[in-house]
């Protein structure tokens, strides 16, 4: 028997509005329920981490690229720290493996000086030149021609779904409402102050709004007759490989970075697979998300560069992201048009990493317009321990089974992920709703079959859990159907028999 | 958790489990078990509804299901112990198989001898590398049929298949039969890769237009698949600019080639043939792991399940001697190489014959379709054996018993390979009439 599954309908009013549910939504929502006040998350998609959160390269960069004095500087290097700390306690995969910035010219050896002293200003931690025999030493598969490396041991590579899943779940266990399917329609103002946020799903009064909306904050920004910004979203494409060339590369290798962006990288991904990726094109369109012929090939050819030897035979999917692009920094700060308004936007790399220091600074910057902040004594930290059933001993598999005959039922025999996991991760607080959702939180289908085995039986689990029939689930956003009912009865007798 | 202790394991109830458990119990095997994932035997038979099976096994037409059930039947009528709704995580070295299951939580089995027969997965979009949009409505044409056919549901209305693989045919037809406009099919290889019977009765039969050397290059749509643009190849096959044009459509079909489902033959060590993607084995279809056997799908990829069932029961009768201790040993194997014009041979190695065998049978594929062409074993570069065939088509396997008295000489090399014949007139004459 199912358990009831909530509605996610929309309250009256709230403390506090965020709007959007990618990673910077969710950790928002997170350090506004440690205080005693309502905070309510709306997002436009059936699920969170639907659009640059779940496109991007997941890693928790050291912090030695941002400017100094910037926000990315100083939220990349606090961020990085808090990933330490709350990861595993939110449930958040994180591999602190290092990274490299690889030199393959005297330019580039002078660029990673650079780094290097910026990094010190940042205060990133154990920030080492390496000589091009230590890289090679460290890391067989790089480029014979490299010069040098910059090693930067606080690097990660992390989970960017289960960073959200894991912010989200924890802020709805500590009294914060996730509204799905909700989208901003506009502002209720008064004397140019916000008094209610217009959705899909109605009305919600409320005193704060964050727009942490993504490549769509400058839209949302327009809707309070704000145009201090705009976002130009810029296109990223990956090849993700197959496990089964995991062990490629030992830490995120990036070339030596450009004035635009990175640079496409070659790196594990902390599931252990790899990745190759991303470029980087200013599209018109927030909703472009195809990869292109000419995109891949590029990262293919930029992936060589750092490791000639990168075999794309072992490609199991490719995506592409979009960057938000506000300009040089982050954009946190109230809105010059709305009163009540304040904006997290224009967030691109290093987003993830900085996403529960962002957090952090808005919520404080709410305080100093006047929210009251008082401490939540029931706040807790952590979400419940998920055991990942393939990780575990026999005699621990045995006991799951026999507390709940789901454990012992493989839905994705790629990843090894059973039944039981699947109704959790859609029954958690924050929990899926669609075939992706599914995917992001414990993997079934993000394997080297891409749910070609696993699909139908994760669409009928999820038709069972949420109540509904097979045709009305959907496989990623709002629209998405995946079934269609067989052909139409002709009178008493089938079409087709 | 709970151990058991049997002779012959088959990890996989499909047609090659289930013929390589028969063929392991006739041959004095006690204790035989299949271990199978879903909740019935039949593996991938079960969602092939149409007819086609069992003309050489049965000699008569079968569907997918009925095929299978002759099989459950026959394993009925032993003592056979079949576990359902069970997953096998590990075969390791030594014959210890673990696996769970609702029922019966974590199991460790303890076998003589174990039979791979997993049968194999379908090559996804994301391996071809196929551009474009992430939308609902790209399936393989395997996850598409098992909606169809098993639970009820049209994946959609306004199709095209990518890949003339024969899944894909049977689609074509499928979906058309179930009312939805199945708008072209396109292959990226100047040549099909389905059974000829197949491009005829599923889509020359329907009107459903085959482009060859065309590839995807762009799958659109946010939301739900909307199109695609499609172009013409080169020899190299990339795509030719200006030959791009767009079809509407709201459902990709992928039915772009069949890769063995061999992590667990991997993780028990199994040598793997980098061609076939399966183990290589000697005639018995022995792997290089003692005790271990690989049949059907999982060792190389068929076009018949008839040769699967045959092929299974060489390794379940082996993996029965094997355990009864009366499997000659490997002794030095000596290789079987895949010359010019061939793609695959399998078995790929010779172990020393078995007393009273008077030949090997060997299981081949052509690189590149032929017209009349030689199909020739070498021993040494010396011709000791031919074969003359019609046509050569790579997605049509070629079977054939090569005495033993040609196999053995000491330390030849053995290389089979195919030559093209030029065309006479009398060959034509004879296909016309045939046709």
């Amino acid at each position: 028997m199912a358990q009831s599954i909530s509605p996610r309908t929309l309250p009256a009013e709230a403390d506090v509005v965020v709007i959007g549910g990618g990673v910077v939504g969710a950790a928002i929502l997170r350090e506004l329920t440690k205080y005693r006040l309502s905070a309510v998350l709306i997002e436009k998609a059936p699920d969170v981490a639907t659009g640059t959160s779940k496109a991007n390269s997941g890693i928790l960069h050291a912090g030695f690229d941002a400017e100094p004095g910037t926000w990315k500087a100083r939220l990349n290097v606090r961020g990085s720290r808090l990933y330490k700390d709350i990861a595993e306690g939110l449930g958040i995969a994180r591999r602190e493996i290092g990274s490299l910035v690889v030199a393959k010219t005297d330019e580039q050896l002078q660029e990673l000086e650079r780094l290097l002293a910026r990094g010190a200003i940042n205060g990133v931690p154990g920030l080492e030149l390496w000589s091009a025999d230590e890289t090679i030493a460290f890391e067989p598969g790089v480029a014979r021609d490299v010069k040098g490396a910059l090693w930067a041991p606080s690097a990660a590579v992390a989970c960017p779904f289960l960073a959200t899943t894991g912010f989200a779940d924890n802020a709805v266990r500590n009294g914060g409402k996730v509204v799905t399917e909700c989208a901003i329609n506009g502002f209720v103002t008064e004397n140019g102050t916000l008094k209610a946020v217009e959705t899909t799903k109605g009305r919600i009064a409320t005193r704060f709004a964050i727009n942490a909306a993504g490549v769509h904050s400058a839209q949302v920004a327009r809707l309070a007759q704000d145009d201090s910004f705009s976002i130009r979203p810029r296109k990223g494409e990956y090849v993700l490989l197959d496990k089964s060339v995991g062990h490629l590369v030992r830490t995120v290798l990036f070339p030596t970075p450009d004035k635009v962006s990175k640079g496409i990288l070659v790196s594990p991904t902390v599931h252990g697979n790899v990745f190759i990726g991303p470029n980087s094109f200013a599209v018109d369109d927030p909703e472009d998300h195809e990869t292109t012929r000419d995109g891949l090939a590029a990262i293919i050819a930029g992936a060589r560069q750092i490791v000639p030897d990168v075999p794309v035979q072992a490609a199991i999917t490719e995506f592409s992201g979009l960057r938000a692009d506000g300009g040089k920094d982050f954009i946190l700060a109230p809105s010059p048009a709305l009163g009540g308004l304040f904006h997290a936007a224009g967030i691109q790399s290093p987003g993830l990493t900085a996403a529960p220091a962002i957090a952090e600074a808005v919520v404080e910057m709410l305080a100093d317009a006047g929210l009251r902040l008082q401490a939540n004594a029931k706040f807790i930290p952590e979400n419940p321990r998920r055991a990942h059933f393939s990780e575990l001993e026999p005699h621990e598999q045995a006991a799951l089974i026999a507390a709940d005959p789901l454990n012992g039922r493989v839905i994705c025999r790629c990843e090894t992920v059973t039944e039981a996991e699947i109704v959790a991760a859609i029954h958690a607080p924050c929990g899926a709703r669609t075939v992706d959702g599914v995917k992001r939180r414990v993997r079934a289908g993000s394997g080297r079959c891409q749910g070609g085995f696993c699909g139908p039986r994760v669409t009928a689990i999820l038709a069972r859990e949420l109540g509904i029939p097979i045709t009305e689930v959907r496989k990623d956003s709002s629209e998405s159907y995946l079934f269609y009912p067989r052909a139409e009865t002709i009178g008493e007798e089938s079409a087709y028999v | 958790m709970s151990e058991h202790v049997y002779d012959v394991v088959t990890i996989g109830g499909g047609p090659a489990g289930m013929a390589a458990a028969l063929a392991a119990r006739k041959a004095g095997a006690e204790r035989v078990l299949i271990i199978e994932r879903d909740h019935e035997l039949g593996g991938i038979l079960q969602q092939c509804i149409h007819n086609g099976f069992g003309l050489r096994r049965f000699k008569t037409e079968l569907t997918g299901p009925g095929y299978a059930q002759r099989y459950v039947d026959m394993v009925g009528e032993t003592d056979i112990d079949i576990w359902l709704d069970t997953t096998v995580l590990e075969t390791a070295a030594g014959g210890t198989v673990r696996c769970v299951s609702p029922d019966k939580g974590v199991s460790i089995v303890k076998a003589k001898s174990v039979v791979h027969s997993m049968g194999c997965r379908e090559r996804t979009r994301g391996a071809i590398r196929t551009p474009g949009s992430r939308p609902a409505g790209v399936f393989t044409a395997g996850a598409a049929q098992r909606m169809v056919n098993m639970e009820g549901y049209l994946p959609g209305r306004e199709v095209v298949i990518v890949g003339s693989g024969d899944i894909g045919l049977i689609m074509a037809r499928r979906m058309t039969l179930e009312g939805a406009k199945v708008k072209a099919v396109f292959e990226i290889m100047p040549h099909s890769n389905g059974l000829t019977r197949n491009i005829v009765q599923c889509l020359d039969d329907f009107g459903i237009p085959l482009y060859l050397s065309h590839s995807v290059v762009s799958v659109h749509g946010n939301d739900r698949v909307t199109g695609i643009t499609v172009a013409k190849v080169d020899e190299k096959l990339q795509p030719i600019a200006g030959t791009e044009f767009d079809l509407d459509c709201d459902t990709v079909l992928l039915s772009v080639g069949l890769i063995p489902e061999n992590e667990l033959g991997r993780g028990a060590g199994v040598a793997m043939d980098p061609i076939t993607s399966g183990a290589s084995v000697d005639q018995f279809r022995r792997t290089s792991v003692p005790g271990f056997f690989a049949a059907g799908n999982v060792l190389h990829v068929h076009d018949l399940v008839d040769f699967v069932s045959q092929e299974a029961e060489i390794a379940g009768r082996a993996a029965a001697l094997n355990a009864l201790g009366l499997l000659p040993d490997a002794g030095t194997q000596k290789p079987v190489h895949a010359g010019p014009g061939l793609r695959t041979v399998v078995p790929q190695l010779l172990s020393a014959p078995e007393a009273g065998k008077l030949t090997v049978r060997f299981y081949f594929r052509g690189s590149q379709p032929l017209g009349r062409a030689v199909i020739q074993l070498r021993a040494d570069g010396e011709v000791v054996w031919d074969r003359k065939l019609k046509v050569v088509k790579p997605s049509e396997m070629i079977v054939a018993d090569i005495p033993v008295s040609l196999l053995y000489g000491d330390g030849q090399r053995l290389e089979f390979s195919i030559e093209p014949l030029p065309e006479s007139a009398d060959d034509e004459a004879l296909e016309e009439e045939e046709a």
